[in-house]
Parts: structure tokens; C-alpha cells; sequence
């Protein structure tokens, strides 16, 4: 009996022993867990998370298999595959927040890449600091992300809504000057009341004059609107602005349609281009949409976005909308930070030749970048994108520029087709580092502090 | 300025009527089997939500046949019957009727959990893709109806319909419990259950009818919202909770006060859209906190007969 013991007890001090002799190799990273959350239930799944969904899936493959486009042709993010763990945003802010931390504490993921609503980016962004991990949002519009305060982990890949708003107003008053009376239908929440805010602060700024007359603001997910078409068809308005998105926007068309509302108003859709295939003949002829930027049919052709269309198409068997354009944004951004962060080690490290410990000085240089290096590579970065160019230029590097661009509808042989498109540079419907939105629209579109 | 003044008003009136008679279908239900049973039934939201799915299936089934448009609105009836017939009896009888004499907390929390069982399953059989109740050209029960015009503002005639749906619905249950033998049985079981069954009624079957009554309600009151919305997962939770503030502004379990109940919360909610939209978020609250003030079981809640 003591013999086995003894036996035992050095087979475990082997064993241990083992294991402490390697540890180079048991805990070098195989893979990079990334945490994708994207609304799979509810109005938003459709139009948007579940797009956003199978566009994460198809970059994944895509990039794993070493198939991106220059220059992200090095498989996964510099070499590692890339591993998803997906999560359903649905359920709110307060649930978010637990499902981040679960993310974070239990699933031990890398960083997370999420979020299509501003309540949830809004919830997530402080709790993401506090537990100092990596996120991305790539989908959510308020600009209040990083004009109320600062992160050191968390980004956002692409534009904030601000600039749906201005350029929104200025294709308006390009295409019809003599737009007088002006109402809007906004959800009652984050995303919403910004985004109404900032386009009558716009009109008022550029057309001062034009009147405001009744602002609907239904609760998120109210599904009838009745009353609201009524108070809208009552206030004889040239113009009805909405940032309703999801079912709230299908059932908003499907109700108002029918009653005619859009025969005497035009209906600016800021955030309309997800619905171009999914309301044909419920979107009037004459409604201008936006894709909050140059994205889904206002991307320009290049590379990437066709890259993007093909492995998307060959996915989910439509061209990808705007939604699905953010994930590629998203991805390739941490992509182009990751390498851009693994070159600077290797261009970094000390001549092989005047290296004491040549072995430990190039496993440094070829090792994953720390989150740190990474994040620090991450701000202030440019890279290519499907929609163009992405520039980090503000929240002090975190938070990315872009243009945008407007178009107008038409149906056509069962479709709805954009024409009369306009783009915006970034410049123009950007505000500047230091000023809020909503201060930057009444200050008259200043260009500094 | 004051015809403008006067039509606004007859707006805030026929808005005020159309939402209360779509409140008072998806209400009528809740409160009918809260009245009999005693259950606060959360899963009445669920079975509205399967009328809706259910009417968007039939419908396409419809369509893809290539039949009459109009027949859609007989795959609606059909959707909220089948819906009815199959679910009211399936969780009375398999789960219900063995719970019955717990706590109402308990039966609460049963119903609740039934709630979330069923939004799973409705996932699993319809997924999580936004659907219509839409032919191949667009074309949709709530437009086929054509329009009316009051005040210089259209109404679908669809509007009509729920209207009539709504005080049919009424009416008939009005009817039934007062002036039929079944009902008047009923009404027994509401007052003293036990006295009943000591009377020689069948307790038992009388739960059995009502919650399949209510069950069929919740799905009449999903298979008609269905053409007017985009039908999604999760559009069962938002419908209980606005019947729930219907209910219990009118008394838990009395059916002119889910009457009263929509209307005055159809009401409230239309005069908040057109002459202060910013508050209308939170006028059916408002309204619900100020009657519970005033009346804490509700508009029409009776004397209550204690048992010593």
C-alpha cells in the first residue's frame, strides 16, 4: 500500500512537473475568442441582427481561410483563427450588461465585438471599461457614446448618427427648397430622440423658418400606430422624418400606406435601406433613405465590397444590407489593428545579433499583441473597409468617420431602386473633437472648439 | 382655426375608439378567465402571438394557392379558432386543472413560465424572421377593406371591422352570461366555486370552456393585429402588459370594466399623441396609477364576499 502510494505521489509530482516544464506551449494562444452580440429575437432580428449575424459568420470563414482582401489576406487576426461566441442582445440594457459579463468572467473571450442598440451600447460601454476588456460596437448611432465620456476600451468602427441627421437635411433642401412644414415619428428611446433632435436642430440651423409641427415619439416596439398616422395626416407636413427602424418601421409602412400619408408627404427614412427588399411596393416612390453611410447599395465598388457581396450572397442569398456592412467594418478594423500591432513588435525588436536572448526576444516579437498594444494601434487607425475608407478620428481615437450618402426611391419592375444619389464627405456632417453634437449643428456647423 | 380645432377632435375621438376596440379584443380574454378561474394568465400573450403567427402561415397558404384575396380574412378566423381549439384545451387540461385551489401568486408564476416556454416554441416553428400577412403583390387584408374619411383624415375600413369585432365580442358575452343556462352557471361558479360544485355543476368542465373561450380571444385578437403589423418574436409581452393596464384599470375579472378599461386608456393615449406626444409614453400609466389611487381593485370591482 505505501508503495502504491508512493508511486502515486511521484507520478503526480511528475505530472506536475510536466506541466510546469511547458507552459510555453500549453498556454500559447491557439485562437482569438471574440464575443459577437447582434439581436437574434424580437423586431430588430430580422432586418438587422440576424443579417449582422450570418455577415460575422461569413467574415469569420472568410478570413480564417485566409480569403480577405488586401491587405487582410494573413489567416484569422495575424495567423490565429478566429473563434465567435454568439449572443442575443434582445431583452434590454440590464440584461445586456449580465450577458456582457458572462462573456467576459465565464466565457473568457478575447474581446467582444456587439451591439445594434444605443440603450445596449449605451449600458455596455462603462461596464466594458470596468472589466478592462476590448469592445467593439459596431452597429449603434448615438453619438453620446463618446461625447459624454471617454474609454480607453471600447470602440466604435463606425460612424455616430449625427451625421444621418445633417447630411439628411442638406439632401432635403438640396432636392426640395421649398419644404416649409416639417414633423417626424422617432422611437421613443436613446436612438431615436437623438436622432430627432439633431435633424430639427439641423433644419432650424440651415432653413431657419421652417416649422416644426408635431413630433411623434412612440415608445419602441408600441406596433400600432394609428393615432400617430392620424397626427401626422392632420398636420399637413411636407416633410415626416422617421428613424424608426425593425418592426416598428414595417408596421409604421403598413399602416400608414394604406391611409395614404405619403401622397401629400415625403417620408426621409434615415435609417431606411434595410427595408428596400424586405416593404416592396409599401415604400413610396420619392422616399429618401440613408444607410447611416456609405453603405449596402451607396457603398462604392472595390474590392472589399465586393468581397463582401460574394461571401455574404453566397451565405444568406441576397446582398448584404447596411447592418452587415458595419460587422465587415468591425472585423476588419480589429484585423488591421491586430497586424498593424504584431508588425510594430517584429519591426521593434532587437537585431537578432545584438540580442542577448535571441530566443525570448523573437517569441515576444511573434507573440499576439497584448490588449494593450492592441488598443493602442487601434485608435486613431485607418483602414480599408467595404464601405471605404474608416478613419478613427475621434473619442480621442475610438471613434470612427465617415461620409455618407442619400438617395431617392423609385420602384421598378418589383423593386426598389435608389437614384439621384448624393454623397457627404466625413468633413461636412462630422462635428469636431471637443463639441457635442446637438452644440455643433446650433452653433451653425462650426468647424473647431 | 376652430374647425381645425373641432376636427383634431373628432380624430382624438375615432383614434380613441379604433385602438380601445383592438385593446378590448386582446383584454377580453385575460379578464374573462381572471373572472372565472382566478388566473392571471401571462401566457394570454403568447396565445395571441401564436393567432398572429398562425394567421400569417394560413394566409401565406392561402395566397401561394392563388385564391381570392379577400379569403384572407378567412384564414384569419381560422388561424384564431385553430389556435383556440388546440392551445386553450392542451395547457388547461395538461397543465392547469392540476393547480387549481393554489395561490394565485403561484398560478402567476406557472402562467409566466408557460409564457416563456411558448415564445421558445414559437421561435422554433416560425424563427425569428419578421413576417407579413402579405399576398404576392403586396396586397394585405388591412388595405383590401378600402377606406373611410372622417375630418379630413382616412381610415381603413379594417378599422370598422375591429370595431365591430370588439362590441360583437362584447355584446355576446353579455348575452351568454346573463341570459343563457351556461352562463348563469357560470356566473354560480364565479360567486362560490365550491357551492357550485355541491350544486351538482361540472366545475371542472365550466374552466374548461372559459379558458378555452379566453384562449380563442387572445388568438382572435393576434390573427387581426397580424396584417397591420410586422408579425416578430416578442410581440406577446408588449400586448400583455398594455392589457394588463386595461384590466386592471376596469377591475380584474369584470367585462364592462375591460369596456371601460379600453376605452378610457384608447382614449387617453389618442388625446396624448395629438396635443402632447411627449407625455403619451406615459399617459396609460398615468391613468392606470390614478384609478388604482382612487379605486384599488378597479372601476368596476364589486363588494368583495369574505368567507369565515
Amino acid at each position: 500500500m505505501k508503495r502504491i502510494g508512493g508511486a502515486l505521489g511521484a507520478a503526480v509530482v511528475a505530472c506536475s512537473l510536466l506541466a510546469m516544464g511547458m507552459p510555453a506551449q500549453a498556454q500559447q494562444k491557439t485562437s482569438v475568442k471574440v464575443g459577437f452580440v447582434t439581436f437574434l429575437s424580437g423586431p430588430a432580428a430580422g432586418p438587422f441582427g440576424v443579417p449582422a449575424k450570418m455577415a460575422a459568420e461569413a467574415i469569420v470563414e472568410s478570413l480564417n481561410a485566409g480569403k480577405g482582401p488586401a491587405p487582410y489576406q494573413i489567416k484569422g487576426f495575424g495567423g490565429l483563427p478566429i473563434e465567435l461566441v454568439v449572443a442575443d442582445e434582445a431583452g434590454g440594457a440590464t440584461k445586456q450588461v449580465a450577458e456582457f459579463r458572462t462573456l467576459v468572467q465565464r466565457q473568457e473571450v478575447d474581446m467582444v465585438i456587439g451591439y445594434i442598440g444605443s440603450g445596449d451600447c449605451l449600458a455596455i460601454a462603462p461596464v466594458a471599461e470596468e472589466l478592462k476588456k476590448l469592445t467593439v460596437l459596431f452597429d449603434c448611432g448615438t453619438p453620446r457614446v463618446f461625447e459624454e465620456a471617454s474609454y480607453k476600451y471600447v470602440f466604435r468602427t463606425r460612424a455616430h448618427a449625427t451625421m444621418d441627421a445633417v447630411a439628411a437635411t442638406m439632401y432635403l433642401l438640396d432636392n426640395r427648397p421649398a419644404v416649409k412644414r416639417i414633423s417626424g415619428i422617432n422611437q421613443n428611446y436613446a436612438y431615436g430622440q437623438d436622432s430627432w433632435n439633431d435633424f430639427e436642430a439641423s433644419i432650424k440651423a440651415m432653413k431657419p423658418g421652417v416649422e416644426i409641427v408635431t413630433s411623434q415619439m412612440p415608445k419602441f416596439g408600441a406596433g400600432q400606430y394609428g393615432s400617430e398616422v392620424s397626427a401626422l395626416l392632420a398636420s399637413n407636413s411636407d416633410v415626416i422624418h422617421s428613424s424608426l427602424w425593425g418592426g416598428d418601421l414595417e408596421a409604421f409602412m403598413l399602416q400608414a400606406q394604406p391611409r395614404d400619408l405619403f401622397r401629400k408627404s415625403v417620408l426621409v427614412l434615415v435609417a431606411g435601406e434595410p427595408y428596400l427588399h424586405r416593404l416592396p411596393g409599401k415604400i413610396p416612390d420619392g422616399t429618401i433613405v440613408g444607410a447611416r453611410g456609405t453603405n449596402g447599395v451607396f457603398a462604392p465598388d472595390s474590392p472589399h465590397k465586393r468581397w463582401l457581396m460574394e461571401i455574404y450572397k453566397a451565405k444568406a442569398g441576397v446582398d448584404p444590407n447596411y447592418p452587415a456592412f458595419s460587422v465587415a467594418q468591425a472585423f476588419l478594423g480589429v484585423k488591421a489593428a491586430w497586424e498593424k500591432a504584431t508588425a510594430k513588435k517584429i519591426g521593434s525588436a532587437i537585431p537578432m545579433g545584438a540580442a542577448k536572448n535571441v530566443k525570448e526576444e523573437m517569441e515576444k516579437a511573434y507573440a499576439p499583441p497584448t490588449q494593450d498594444e492592441l488598443i493602442a494601434a487601434f485608435e486613431n487607425s485607418t483602414f480599408d473597409s467595404p464601405s471605404g475608407k474608416v478613419k478613427m478620428g475621434l473619442g480621442k481615437g475610438h471613434q470612427a468617420v465617415m461620409g455618407t450618402a442619400y438617395g431617392t426611391t423609385r420602384f421598378e419592375n418589383g423593386v426598389v431602386k435608389v437614384g439621384n444619389i448624393k454623397y457627404y464627405d466625413a468633413e461636412r456632417v462630422t462635428p469636431p473633437e471637443g463639441i457635442s453634437s446637438l452644440d455643433w449643428i446650433k452653433s451653425g456647423f462650426r468647424k473647431s472648439k | 382655426m376652430g374647425a381645425r380645432v373641432v376636427s383634431q377632435f373628432i380624430a382624438v375621438l375615432v383614434d380613441g375608439v379604433v385602438y380601445a376596440s383592438w385593446l378590448f379584443i386582446i383584454a377580453v380574454g385575460l379578464t374573462l378567465i381572471y373572472g372565472v378561474m382566478k388566473i392571471l394568465n401571462i401566457a394570454h400573450g403568447s396565445l395571441y402571438a401564436l393567432g398572429a403567427f398562425s394567421a400569417v402561415s394560413l394566409s401565406a397558404a392561402w395566397f401561394s394557392q392563388g385564391y381570392a384575396a379577400m379569403g384572407s380574412f378567412a384564414m384569419l378566423a381560422l388561424a384564431a379558432v385553430l389556435v383556440g381549439l388546440v392551445f386553450g384545451p392542451l395547457i388547461e387540461r395538461g397543465l392547469l386543472q392540476f393547480l387549481y385551489g393554489k395561490d394565485e401568486v403561484v398560478l402567476v408564476l406557472v402562467t409566466y413560465a408557460l409564457f416563456l416556454i411558448l415564445e421558445d416554441f414559437i421561435k422554433l416553428v416560425w424563427g425569428v424572421d419578421p413576417l407579413f400577412v402579405q399576398g404576392p403583390n403586396g396586397e394585405t387584408p388591412y388595405g383590401l377593406l378600402g377606406n373611410f374619411e372622417v375630418a379630413g383624415l382616412t381610415y381603413p375600413n379594417y378599422n370598422l371591422l375591429l370595431l365591430g369585432v370588439a362590441v360583437l365580442t362584447g355584446l355576446v358575452l353579455t348575452w351568454s352570461l346573463n341570459s343563457t343556462r351556461s352562463g348563469k352557471l357560470l356566473l354560480a361558479v364565479i360567486h362560490d366555486r365550491e357551492v357550485s360544485a355541491a350544486l351538482g355543476i361540472n366545475v371542472s368542465r365550466t374552466y374548461f370552456v372559459t379558458f378555452t373561450i379566453g384562449a380563442f380571444l387572445a388568438a382572435v385578437g393576434g390573427a387581426l393585429t397580424a396584417p397591420t403589423v410586422s408579425v416578430v418574436t416578442g410581440m406577446g409581452a408588449e400586448v400583455i402588459v398594455m392589457a394588463f393596464a386595461v384590466v386592471v384599470i376596469g377591475g380584474l375579472g369584470s367585462l364592462p370594466g375591460a369596456a371601460l378599461g379600453a376605452l378610457i386608456v384608447g382614449m387617453v393615449r389618442a388625446a396624448a399623441v395629438h396635443y402632447a406626444p411627449e407625455v403619451e409614453l406615459f399617459s396609460i400609466y398615468f391613468v392606470m396609477a390614478a384609478v388604482l389611487i382612487a379605486r384599488p381593485k378597479g372601476l368596476f370591482s364589486g363588494a368583495e364576499v369574505r368567507k369565515i
